[in-house]
């Protein structure tokens, strides 16, 4: 691989974007193509499509020849709204499964280091946060301070990032009233399908641990049906 | 964990090796490009190897890589790129084969 090629991609893998590096496994011939790119006016467009949609690598056969599709996808962040008992819970557990975990919440009172050790802590309003670090389809978004105030301004800005999770905390009645504002600010009512309220997989969580478990469940299950086109949601 | 700020450069294979190039070691990356049955690292996943021999990440849980660097010092020396098998095919395979029975072919390719 040439040094150019090689620091490209490393360069986009730092700035979060998604690329494959192609491989001819018969001449050793690299390129990389970005997700700016991919687009199927070559013979492995549609391949390319796929693995990263899917996020999976592997090799492919085009006219007669061996390609090694490398797919670099970010790694999962979680970006939890609300520095509250459920984050308490969800940040430690995220961060052992593999997810960079923030937490924002503008209540200086609630998102103190001395609650969240060791989490990455914004003391901000969501609006402030999103403008220096946006969402992104490699984001979850779990939105857990049911104040319409905060969560609704991160909830319409991971629906236009097309975050891989979007969760609200809420009842079926709480949530029905914030699909009419989110409606209101401009949101299709396909994007608001896409909100996961009331949060969790449905296992009975009762405790604020017991529902992070739930919330974390269904965005491990987000992630991995990702570009399944919801068949899994449906069979599972 | 890879990400934005977060890709850690120490033990990110790739990162490493555009450290080492820019350090003008000669260095090859191996990368796991098949896997079947049960296999320690999935499809994808790296070793970059310098010339003296060292190396960083992997591609198996251990069983192989020995292999693996030994091969990329042929590959470094040649600059061409190839393909190495491995597998539990017999009983010799258990010295460089994996344990767990899975069976993965590993690309190597010179770097520069």
């Amino acid at each position: 691989m040439d040094q150019l090629v090689l620091e490209r991609l490393n360069r986009e893998r730092r700035q979060r974007r998604a690329v494959v590096l192609v491989t001819d496994l018969g001449d050793g011939g690299n390129r990389l193509v970005c997700s700016g790119d991919i687009v199927a006016d070559h013979v492995l467009g549609e391949a390319i499509e796929t693995a990263v949609r899917t996020g999976r690598s592997g090799v492919v056969e085009a006219v007669g020849r061996k390609y090694f599709l490398n797919v670099h996808v970010p790694a999962p962040r979680l970006v939890v709204i609300g520095a509250v008992h459920i984050s308490q819970a969800l940040a430690p557990i995220a961060k052992v499964a593999g997810y960079d975990v923030e937490i924002i919440d503008p209540r200086t009172a609630f998102a103190t280091p001395d609650r969240f050790p060791g989490v990455p802590l914004h003391a901000e309003w969501p609006e402030d946060v999103v403008k220096t670090q946006p969402l992104d389809a490699f984001t979850a978004v779990a939105a857990l301070t049911h104040d319409p105030k905060i969560d609704d301004f991160p909830l319409m800005a991971a629906l236009d990032a097309g975050c891989f999770y979007i969760g609200a905390l809420g009842s079926t009645k709480t949530h029905a009233r914030r699909v009419e504002r989110l409606r209101t600010l401009g949101a299709s009512s396909d994007q608001v399908r896409r909100i996961h309220a009331p949060i969790g997989l449905d296992i009975g969580a009762a405790s604020p641990a017991e529902i992070a478990v739930a919330v974390l469940a269904q965005v491990i299950k987000a992630l991995r049906s990702r570009g399944c086109d919801g068949e899994r949601e449906k069979a599972a | 964990m890879e990400n934005a700020q977060l890709i850690n450069q120490h033990r990110d294979p790739l990162s490493i090796a555009e450290s080492w190039m820019k350090e003008g070691r000669h260095v090859a990356l191996a990368t796991v490009v098949e896997t079947w049955g049960s296999a320690p690292r999935p499809v994808g996943s790296h070793l970059v190897i310098d010339a003296d021999g060292n190396f960083h990440g992997s591609v198996s849980g251990g069983c192989v890589e020995g292999t693996v660097v030994s091969e990329a010092a042929d590959v470094i020396a040649s600059s061409k790129p190839r393909m190495l098998e491995f597998g539990v095919a017999d009983e010799t395979a258990w010295q460089v084969g994996l344990s767990c029975g899975g069976r993965i072919k590993v690309y190597v390719e010179p770097l520069g």
